[in-house]
């Protein structure tokens, strides 16, 4: 224990994690194995995300971290401390958005602070800053089911962004999102990290995803679940979002993970 | 409905019916079946008067006490059970038993345990309707979303507060059906009740109209019971609807 905790130290100063994942292993009911020791850093103020294929485990050490779910062994860290529950310097945004579709959306986005039990008048004002932060002026009234899937799923982030968490955790959240809206929304969040100061933890499918809005891809592969490869997408993100898709930077990294996941689709 | 090219008023089926009773009546096939023409100039008469109007105030405040107790007790445990694979192993043989149980049978043992008054009808009520109010709530527990639960635990909501704030609403359109169709089997339950305790409210009246064969009396407070029974559930199909824009749009 005390080994573990000054190793957690020493990585702290070294990279300043704002969240460190320490030999975390994960067995659900009916020894179904989800992630095996599993040691991982997310680099504060930036955006890591975890890709892989289905069922390699994203999903649960997403959950662990935001303290839903215990680990069967090892631990995290978040800002040094070892995640005991959900707490205040996370956030989450759900892949199906769990908006509460009898609420409005100043409600829905207020409703971390609600919980909080800041005054109705301040969690208000807050709310309404980040419904605008996500280009949602004018639906503070609506409700869920008159949005559509890219709209409610912005409701979701300001929601995340109006308890303002040091780390947001991400799982899949343009999964639901058509086409067009997803790139809207991937360069909406390459503003938004840069804006916001943050750590994103963020969960994709898309390779592509992954390496245009990432500062840092792990790359996690199943049976026995372990990180394969971290890969640093070195991308000049001055340029247009077009331009940016077709750097031979960015092409290369996607082949490069698309080499090291291919193993494991055939 | 339609018929030959004409839209039916929604309720033209029961002056079908209507009409047949009267037809009936006439003829006089029973001293039982009354005409409804006379069934309803009875009931105009005997609604102003003092025995009525008493006994529809005596009905009314069992009717209303019951079915609020029953769904003050009904819903939270209904939750709980839907939420907890513990209270609901213990609890639902009990209430699928009491669903189904000819509950009339044990009003002589609540006569006894309650007296034979008031309490004995309350409780005959809340029999009546408190299953049923449980297992819609249970039902609207067990759709929720999982993922709307985790979001209330990952922003901090303790244990109360996502009763209140997540549980209660995310149900409340299958808690609603569950009351309506409560109140339904509470009319049942508070007519029973007074029945057997014939002492008080309809029971009274009923036990007095039946045993001197004044059938159009009779008939004419069941009309009355029928109307207001209905009027109620009619209220809480309203309500149904106005929550039925998200529970439709619940993933
Ligand atoms: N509650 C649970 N009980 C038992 N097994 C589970 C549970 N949740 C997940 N698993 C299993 O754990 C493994 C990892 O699941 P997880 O949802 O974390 O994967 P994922 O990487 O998020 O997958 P996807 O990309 O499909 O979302 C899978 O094999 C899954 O079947
Ligand atoms: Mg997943």
């Amino acid at each position: 224990m005390s080994m573990q905790q000054t190793a957690a130290v020493l990585d702290r100063s070294q990279t300043d994690a704002a969240v460190a994942v320490r030999g975390v292993t994960k067995i659900y009911e009916g020894n179904v194995k989800a992630l095996e020791n599993m040691t991982l850093d997310f680099p504060r103020g930036q955006l890591t995300s975890l890709l892989g294929p289905s069922g390699c485990g994203k999903t649960t050490l997403l959950k662990i971290i935001a303290g839903l779910i215990p680990a069967t062994g090892g631990e995290v860290l978040v800002n040094g401390r070892a995640v005991k529950g959900p707490g205040r310097d996370r956030a989450f945004v759900f892949q199906d958005f769990a908006l509460m579709p009898w609420a409005t959306v100043l409600r829905n986005v207020g409703f971390g602070l609600e919980l909080r039990g800041v005054p109705q008048s301040e969690r208000e004002a807050v709310s309404e800053r980040y419904i605008k932060a996500v280009g949602l002026s004018g639906f503070e009234q609506s409700f869920p089911h008159q949005l559509s899937g890219g709209m409610r799923q912005r409701v979701g982030l300001a929601r995340a962004l109006a308890v303002d968490a040091d780390v947001l955790l991400m799982d899949e959240p343009f999964s639901a999102v058509d086409e067009q809206n997803r790139r809207k929304f991937q360069e909406d969040m390459l503003a938004l990290v840069e804006q916001e100061k943050k750590t994103f933890i963020f969960v994709t499918h898309s390779i592509e995803e992954a390496v245009y809005v990432s500062d840092k891809v792990a790359v996690l592969l199943p049976r026995p679940s372990r990180v394969s490869e971290v890969i640093e997408p070195k991308i000049d993100r001055s340029v247009s979002p077009d331009a940016m898709r077709r750097d031979p930077d960015y092409l290369d990294t996607v082949e490069r993970i698309w080499t090291a996941l291919r193993t494991y689709v055939e | 409905m339609k018929v030959m090219g004409y839209e039916l008023p929604l309720m033209s089926s029961l002056i079908v019916w209507a009409i047949l009773w009267e037809i009936l009546g006439q003829m006089d096939v029973s001293i039982l079946l009354p005409p409804l023409s006379a069934v309803l100039v009875k009931m105009v008469e005997i609604i102003p008067t003092q025995a009525f109007l008493s006994a529809l105030a005596v009905t009314a405040r069992g009717f209303l006490t019951g079915t609020i107790l029953a769904a003050l007790i009904g819903v939270p445990l209904g939750i709980l059970m839907g939420k907890s694979i513990i209270v609901d192993r213990m609890l639902l043989p009990w209430v699928n038993m009491f669903l189904s149980a000819p509950l009339s049978a044990l009003v002589p043992v609540l006569m006894v345990l309650f007296g034979i008054g008031e309490q004995t009808v309350i409780i005959t009520t809340l029999l009546f309707a408190v299953w049923i109010i449980m297992l819609n709530a249970r039902a609207g527990v067990m759709q929720i979303s999982p993922s709307l639960v985790e979001m209330a635990r990952s922003f901090g909501a303790t244990p109360w507060q996502a009763f209140r704030e997540i549980y209660f609403w995310a149900a409340l359109p299958e808690i609603i059906a569950g009351v309506r169709i409560g109140l339904l089997r509470a009319v049942k339950g508070v007519i029973i009740g007074q029945l057997l305790v014939s002492i008080i409210g309809f029971g009274r009246l009923f036990e007095l109209y039946s045993t001197n064969f004044l059938m159009p009396h009779f008939w004419a407070i069941l009309l009355v019971l029928f109307f207001f029974a209905f009027l109620f559930a009619e209220i809480f199909a309203v309500l149904e609807r106005r929550v039925r824009y998200y529970a439709s749009n619940r993933t």
